[in-house]
């Protein structure tokens, strides 16, 4: 069995503010977590805004000794998103591709398949391996039982899961955000900025079920592990990926440092959770092979 | 891609060059497809590897030999729908239905999954294939991707595309030397996500449109009183209510009504259906060459007047300037219809 789990911080999904993105980085540069993906994931139309800030960000990551991995856009429309998109997977960098369009352009340098593209099994992800594929971000509805026999088939390969954070349930082609505040998607005005851990939806009976971010849905409870970190390794997991939110992360990396490198229990990680000021209640289905949504404990 | 494999399409305004697809989600719907003048067929055999895995649905082994014999007879075009994601350590399921198709007769296979794909290019590499629409493949450069790797021949495009942006996809394509075929949606249910790329359902419930062909099972599906009258529940959540006096619709999660802010509406997507017959002539000068339409479950009436009213307005397109509408409202979810992400203003 390979050593220990690695922590990974995923891109943000949510439209930050520039000195929220800075805070947030400052924060991530003076933590354990070794291996960060960055970049725009959900909305194009952000990129421009965004980017040189994220720039500066992965600038200071990198003093301070990080890998950054860029992460793609998950659903490319304009022809902008297109011309980026390229430029992306023609580099040398090692990237995360969320859309199968960079493939075309990828000629085979190594990437990571990231949690947005539809690898369900072996088979599809032996496609991407004869690609370039080094590490795989396991798609969020797979059950642990299912990445142990994904990994089973190539086990060389880094196989990293979505451990903690808003699961990434849906995109679209419409802007929830935009339609919210009566405004169309090309004249959005950034009204997602409104929300940076994504707007609340409810049941009409007021339980609390998903939340909006711009095309994005995602859940409203917030993933965490349902397995030790014995299962984990068993399954082939060789990495954890915690998603930005807003909020305390400094206690959610810390919490699950203490699970990875302290030998924690499961328990503990739960309860040192409870007190980051999450977004929403614990779940953890997916990784039993039942609703999303199940809660944890 | 070899010279003879390739179908070219000539996007002439003056051909009436757009195929009807129609559903089947039985021998007798098949026939009625047929009888009312479908181009091709399509349908999905009876398990988890079709994306409209329910109970009564789709197609036996025999039913599908029988039905490609009778499409060939008719000169139908049979499409079989193998397009979910194969589950891990589950394949032989998957590769058993890529099988069945190939050595079925059956005109073409309809497929989403990497290695699904991968298993058909490799094993049957005379068997025609199309991208299922769970692919969400809308760019070029990823319908390049699946042209260049498995030979993929037509791609069914995202439903979230603007006709505008499919008029460019067109164009990229041809500038890349793709001929590659593009079929659309133009009637039906509508995902308001993107297809393939949407777990809401397996969030809430068991079962995933991805993995078990699946959305909104009926078997997490409740009804049941609340103040003032009904809930419509989906694994325990309440998707909508209703007065005593309201009919309750099925709760599909996405055309549901939740609190934002405190205030109730269909934030996601009204309980409406696609109609896009008049946008047949700008889908067709954009470069689609096969019109498609949804609902499997929906019936041999349904699929009967939807193809012949189809028929009618695609034979209308070189006739009047104007299109007539369809009178087909009364067959639309919640009886309201769209022409959904065609128009770029539903965004």
């Amino acid at each position: 069995m390979r050593g220990k789990l690695e922590l990974t911080l995923g891109p943000v999904f949510y439209h930050w503010s520039e000195e929220r993105f800075r805070a947030f980085y400052a924060e991530i540069a003076a933590s354990p977590i070794q291996r960060v993906y960055m970049g725009e994931v959900v909305c194009g139309k952000r990129m421009p805004v965004t980017e040189a800030t994220l720039a500066a960000c992965a600038d200071m990551l990198l003093d301070a000794g990080k890998t950054v991995i860029w992460s793609t856009l998950a659903l490319p429309a304009s022809a902008r998103d297109r011309a980026s998109l390229s430029a992306l997977a023609a580099s040398e960098d090692e990237i995360e591709i969320n859309d199968l369009s960079l493939m075309a352009n990828r000629g085979g340098r190594p990437f990571t398949a990231g949690p947005l593209l539809n690898v369900y099994n072996s088979e599809s992800l032996s496609v991407l391996v004869e690609r370039g594929c080094r590490r795989l971000c396991a798609n969020i509805e797979l059950s642990l039982d299912a990445l142990g026999n994904i990994s089973r088939q190539h086990p060389g390969l880094d196989l990293e899961i979505f451990a903690f954070g808003r699961l990434p349930l849906a995109l679209s082609g419409r802007c929830y955000h935009a339609r919210a505040e009566g405004l169309h998607k090309d004249a959005c005005r950034y009204v997602c900025d409104l929300d940076p851990n994504g707007r609340h939806v409810s049941t009409l009976d007021g339980t609390e079920f998903l939340a909006v971010n711009g095309i994005q849905t995602l859940s409203w409870g917030v993933q965490t592990l349902t397995h030790s970190v014995q299962a984990l390794k068993q399954a082939g997991v060789s990495a954890l990926r915690l998603s930005p939110q807003a909020g305390d992360m400094a206690k959610v990396i810390a919490a699950y440092h203490a699970f990875t490198d302290e030998h924690e229990s499961l328990s503990d990680l739960h309860k040192r959770l409870a007190q980051a000021a999450l977004p929403g209640p614990l779940i953890g289905g997916y990784w039993l092979g039942q609703p999303g949504a199940k809660a944890v404990g | 891609m070899s010279e003879a494999n390739r179908v070219l399409i000539q996007p002439d305004s003056k051909v009436p060059g757009l195929e009807i697809v129609a559903p089947a989600g039985s021998p007798v719907m098949f026939r009625a497809a047929l009888e009312a003048g479908a181009d091709a067929v399509y349908c999905g055999l009876q398990d988890e590897t079709n994306a409209r895995n329910f109970p009564g649905l789709n197609f036996s082994v025999t039913e599908l030999t029988l039905a490609a014999v009778e499409a060939k007879r008719a000169g139908v075009k049979l499409l079989v729908a193998v397009n979910t994601f194969a589950r891990a350590g589950g394949f032989s399921a998957w590769q058993n239905a890529v099988d069945t198709v190939a050595t079925s007769g059956a005109y073409a296979i309809i497929a989403a999954d990497l290695g699904v794909l991968a298993y058909a290019a490799r094993r049957w590499p005379n068997l025609r294939c199309h991208l299922s629409v769970q692919a969400a493949a809308g760019t070029a450069d990823a319908i390049r991707f699946y042209a260049e790797t498995f030979n993929v021949r037509r791609v069914v495009l995202p439903r979230i595309m603007a006709v505008s942006e499919i008029a460019r996809l067109r164009k990229d394509l041809d500038h890349a030397g793709l001929d590659m075929e593009l079929e659309a949606f133009v009637y039906g249910g509508l995902c308001v996500m993107a297809e393939g790329r949407c777990a809401l359902s397996s969030y809430a419930a068991a079962g995933s449109p991805n993995l078990t062909g699946v959305c909104s099972p009926p078997d997490a599906v409740s009804y049941e009183p609340s103040t003032g009258g009904m809930s419509a529940r989906l694994g325990g959540y309440t998707i909508d209510q209703y007065g005593v006096d309201q009919p309750a619709a099925y709760p599909t999660l996405c055309k549901g009504r939740f609190l934002m802010d405190g205030i109730a509406d269909h934030w996601f997507e009204d309980p409406v259906s696609l109609n896009a017959a008049g946008m047949l002539r700008d889908l067709r000068t954009a470069g689609v060459c096969a019109v498609k339409i949804e609902g499997r479950q929906r019936g041999k009436a349904y699929v009967s007047r939807v193809v012949t009213s189809f028929r009618q307005a695609i034979r209308d397109l070189d006739q009047t300037e104007a299109s007539r509408p369809l009178a087909l409202s009364d067959l639309a979810e919640g009886a309201s219809e769209t022409v959904g992400a065609y128009n770029k203003k539903w965004r």
